[in-house]
C-alpha cells in the first residue's frame, strides 16, 4: 500500500507539472462550462433534488464560480465523485474545482499537488444525545455508551477527547450511518457522535427528532472548502475570491434581493464589491461585475448557508463557527479593495 | 336373466382427496415434514402481516411531499416523486422519449429473435448486431440533429441497463473466442487466451473499475480524455468475457471427442465444425452457466457506484441525502431490490424455457 501511494504521489506531481502550462480560466471560458466535483450525496452539501438539479452548500460554491467566470450560475457540469477518486479527478483535469466536503489537512495540502482555497464550512465532530438524559455538555458524558460509524476518523477523535478529559466510554460500532441512527433510536447507546453537519441530518432520520439534542461541543477541526490544482495561481485566486466576495457581501448586507438597489449605494466598500470602483475584475482577468453576478445569481454567504443547511432547510444547523467574525463566528474575508 | 351390474365405484376415502388429501400428501407426509410445515406456517403468520401492513395497508401513496407520509407504514411517495429520476437519472425530461424508443426498439428486436416462427430471423439478427448499436448510440448520446446528452447525465435504471446490455453484448462473442483460443492447439493464441483469462479472473471487478476510473486517467496524455462511462464499460466487458470464456470452455469440454472427430471425418473445416457441430451443442449445455453469468453481470453493475456513476442503486442512495426526504432509505432499498429482482427473475425464467425448448435428449 505504501508503495502504491508513493507511485500515485509521484504521478500526481508529474501530471501537475504538465498541467501547469494550461490556464484553467481560459479552458473553462473556451469550454463555456465549469466542471465541478461534488459528493454523490451528502445532505445539505450536495444532493440531487426531485427534478435532478444538484443543490447544497458545496454545489453553490461551484455555481458561484461559474457566475463569476461565465456569468451564468447554471453553466456547471457536476461530476459526482466518491471519496477515493476525488483527488485523482482533480489532478487528471476531469474537474476544475473539487467542492466535495473535503477537510483541509497538512498532508492533503502539501503532498497531493492541491491547493485549498478557503474554508466555506467549519465543521467538527459533535455529539447528539437523547433529551431525557438531561445532559448539557459533553463533559458530563463519563461512562456513556456511544454509537460510532466504523473506520472513520471519528473513532480516533473520540478516543483522544475522552482520554484528555479522563473519562471512560463504551463504543458501539456500526457500519453505516443509517445503522448508527437505528442503534441510537433503539437505545443501544446514550450518545451518537459524528461530524456536526451530519448530526443534524441524522437527527431528522429519527422517528421523533425533537427528543434528541446536539451538544454545543466540537471536539475536532474539520475545515471544509473548495480545492483546486496546484500551479495555477490565477485560477486559485478566482475560486478563493469568489468565496471571499460572498462573505464580504454578507458583512456589507448585500443580498441577492437588494443587490440592484445597492448599486446606487454611496458606500465605497459596496461600490468596490460590485465593480463600480477600484480594481474591479482586472487582477483576475474577469469582467468588472464578477462579484455582482455571484451575489445576484447565487447569493451571499449567509443566504447560501441558510438555504442549504440553516434555517431555510430541514437541517436547521445553527451558524456557530460559521457566523461572521463580528457576529460570534470565525468567517472572515479580506477586504475587497 | 339378470344382467350383472357392477357396483358403482366408491369415492376415494375423504382423507385422500380434496384439500385434506393434498395437505396429507404434500405437507404432512412424515413427522419431519409436519414439523417443518408447522414451523413455516408460524413464520408466515408471525412475519407476513407486519410486512403487508407496512408495505401496502398502512403505506402512504398519495401526495408529493414528506408531510403526506402520516400513516405508520412505508412512504412510497418518496419513490413516486423520484420515479423518473430513478429510471432516467439526470437525462433531460423532454428527451426521455429517446431512451424509451431505444429500449423499446431493442425489446422488439429481441422479442423477434426469441419468439419462434417469426420470419427473416437472420436479417433481424444482423440488424440488431450491426445497425442497432449505431441507432442506440445516436438516440442515447445525440447527433444527427438530436441534442447531445452527455454521459454524466445518464443514470438510474437506464444506466444499469446500458451497462448490463453492452457488457453482455461483448462478453458472449469475446468469451467464445477466448474459450476456443484456450482449447486451440496453436501455442500463441492459446497462451494469449490463457494469460488474458487468468489475468482478468484474478482481480475483483471492483479493482478493475477502480483502475479504470482512478489510475488510467493519470497515465493518459492530458488532451486525451476518455469518458468515464466508456472506461467502465471497457473494464466490465473485458472482465465478463474472461468469466464467459470459462463457462463456455466447460461446455466444450463436456462434448465427447467423437463429435469433433466425426466432423473432421465428414471433411468439415475447423470453423464449419465449430459453428455447425461443436458450438451449438456446447452452448446448449451451458445455458444455465451463461445466464448465471448474465445475472451476475446485471447485479455487478451496481459496483459502478464506487466510481461515482449514478446507476439505479447509487441514484437511489443519493436521493436519501436530500434534506427534504431524509429517513426513507428502507423504501428506496426495497424499490431498488424489487427492480433488480424483476430483471434477474425474468432472465432466469427465460433460461429455463430455453433449456426445455432445446432439450434434445441429453437431459435426464
Amino acid at each position: 500500500m505504501k508503495k502504491l501511494s508513493f507511485i500515485m504521489v509521484a504521478v500526481f506531481f508529474m501530471i501537475s507539472a504538465s498541467l501547469a502550462s494550461a490556464s484553467t480560466l481560459e479552458e473553462v471560458q473556451k469550454r463555456d462550462v465549469l466542471q465541478c466535483g461534488v459528493s454523490t450525496g451528502l445532505p445539505g452539501f450536495s444532493n440531487p433534488d426531485e427534478k435532478g438539479n444538484w443543490t447544497g452548500l458545496d454545489v453553490d460554491a461551484c455555481r458561484a464560480v461559474a457566475a463569476a467566470v461565465l456569468h451564468d450560475a447554471n453553466k456547471v457540469k457536476f461530476v459526482p465523485l466518491t471519496a477515493k477518486e476525488r483527488f485523482t479527478a482533480l489532478q487528471s483535469g476531469e474537474i476544475d474545482i473539487l467542492s466535495r466536503n473535503t477537510t483541509w489537512t497538512l498532508t492533503r495540502d502539501t503532498s497531493l499537488g492541491l491547493n485549498f482555497t478557503h474554508t466555506d464550512y467549519y465543521d467538527g465532530q459533535g455529539f447528539m444525545v437523547s433529551k431525557k438524559l438531561g445532559v448539557k455538555s459533553a463533559k458530563e458524558l463519563d461512562g456513556a455508551a456511544i454509537c460510532i460509524q466504523a473506520g472513520t476518523t471519528t473513532e480516533l477523535n473520540l478516543a483522544d477527547y475522552f482520554k484528555q478529559n479522563k473519562m471512560k466510554y463504551q463504543a458501539v460500532v456500526f457500519d453505516t450511518s443509517d445503522q448508527t441512527v437505528k442503534g441510537f433510536e433503539a437505545g443501544r447507546c446514550d450518545v451518537l457522535t459524528s461530524d456536526q453537519s451530519q448530526l443534524y441530518g441524522l437527527r431528522i432520520k429519527l422517528a421523533k427528532p425533537e427528543d434528541a439534542v446536539v451538544l454545543p461541543e466540537i471536539i475536532s477541526k474539520e475545515p471544509l472548502g473548495p480545492v483546486v490544482r496546484q500551479g495555477d495561481d490565477g485560477w486559485f485566486n478566482i475560486v478563493k475570491w469568489t468565496i471571499f466576495a460572498m462573505i464580504d457581501a454578507e458583512e456589507m448586507g448585500v443580498t441577492s434581493k437588494n443587490v440592484d438597489e445597492m448599486k446606487k449605494s454611496t458606500d465605497p466598500n459596496i461600490r468596490r464589491l460590485l465593480g463600480l470602483e477600484g480594481i474591479k475584475g482586472k487582477g483576475m482577468n474577469l469582467s468588472d461585475d464578477w462579484a455582482y453576478q455571484i451575489i445576484k445569481q447565487v447569493g451571499n454567504y449567509g443566504e447560501v448557508f441558510e438555504r442549504n443547511v440553516g434555517q431555510g432547510s430541514p437541517l436547521k444547523i445553527k451558524r456557530g463557527l460559521n457566523a461572521l467574525w463580528n457576529k460570534g463566528g470565525i468567517q472572515y474575508a479580506p477586504p475587497i479593495r | 336373466m339378470s344382467v350383472h351390474t357392477p357396483h358403482p365405484d366408491l369415492p376415494p376415502p375423504s382423507t385422500s382427496v380434496g384439500i385434506i388429501g393434498w395437505a396429507r400428501k404434500n405437507l404432512f407426509s412424515s413427522p419431519l415434514n409436519s414439523v417443518l410445515t408447522l414451523g413455516a406456517l408460524y413464520l408466515v403468520v408471525r412475519f407476513l402481516p407486519p410486512v403487508i401492513n407496512w408495505a401496502i395497508l398502512d403505506a402512504n401513496w398519495a401526495g408529493s411531499t414528506r408531510d403526506a407520509c402520516t400513516d405508520g407504514g412505508a412512504c412510497w411517495v418518496f419513490v413516486k416523486v423520484r420515479l423518473t429520476q430513478f429510471m432516467f437519472g439526470f437525462y433531460p425530461a423532454d428527451q426521455y422519449w429517446r431512451v424509451i424508443l431505444a429500449f423499446g426498439l431493442l425489446g422488439v428486436l429481441i422479442a423477434w429473435l426469441l419468439i419462434e416462427k417469426t420470419p427473416k430471423k437472420s436479417w433481424v439478427a444482423a440488424f440488431t448486431i450491426l445497425v442497432y448499436p449505431i441507432i442506440a448510440f445516436v438516440l442515447f448520446y445525440g447527433g444527427l440533429g438530436l441534442p447531445v446528452v452527455e454521459t454524466n447525465k445518464w443514470g438510474g435504471l437506464m444506466l444499469t441497463l446500458i451497462l448490463a446490455t453492452i457488457g453482455m453484448f461483448f462478453a458472449l462473442p469475446f468469451g467464445i473466442i477466448l474459450a476456443l483460443g484456450r482449447r486451440s492447439s496453436m501455442p500463441i493464441p492459446r497462451a494469449l487466451s490463457v494469460v488474458f483469462i487468468e489475468l482478468w479472473r484474478g482481480v475483483p471487478l471492483i479493482t478493475v473499475l477502480f483502475m479504470s476510473s482512478v489510475m488510467l486517467p493519470l497515465f493518459m496524455p492530458e488532451d486525451l480524455r476518455i469518458d468515464k462511462l466508456v472506461r467502465a464499460l471497457v473494464g466490465i466487458s473485458l472482465f465478463q468475457s474472461a468469466y464467459m470464456a470459462e463457462v463456455i470452455r466447460g461446455g466444450l469440454q463436456a462434448l465427447p471427442k467423437g463429435q469433433s472427430e466425426a466432423a473432421d471425418a465428414l471433411g468439415l473445416s475447423y470453423w464449419q465444425a465449430m459453428f455447425l457441430v461443436i458450438l451449438p451443442q456446447a452452448l446448449k449445455t451451458v445455458i444455465p452457466g451463461i445466464v448465471n453469468t448474465f445475472i451476475e453481470l446485471f447485479k455487478d453493475t451496481t459496483l459502478v457506484l464506487i466510481i461515482g456513476l449514478m446507476d439505479l442503486l447509487s441514484i437511489v442512495q443519493s436521493a436519501f441525502a436530500d434534506p427534504k426526504w431524509l429517513g426513507f432509505s428502507v423504501e428506496g432499498y426495497v424499490f431498488a431490490g424489487l427492480v433488480y429482482w424483476i430483471f434477474c427473475f425474468s432472465m432466469s425464467r427465460y433460461s429455463q424455457h430455453l433449456e426445455r425448448k432445446l432439450h434434445t435428449g441429453h437431459k435426464r
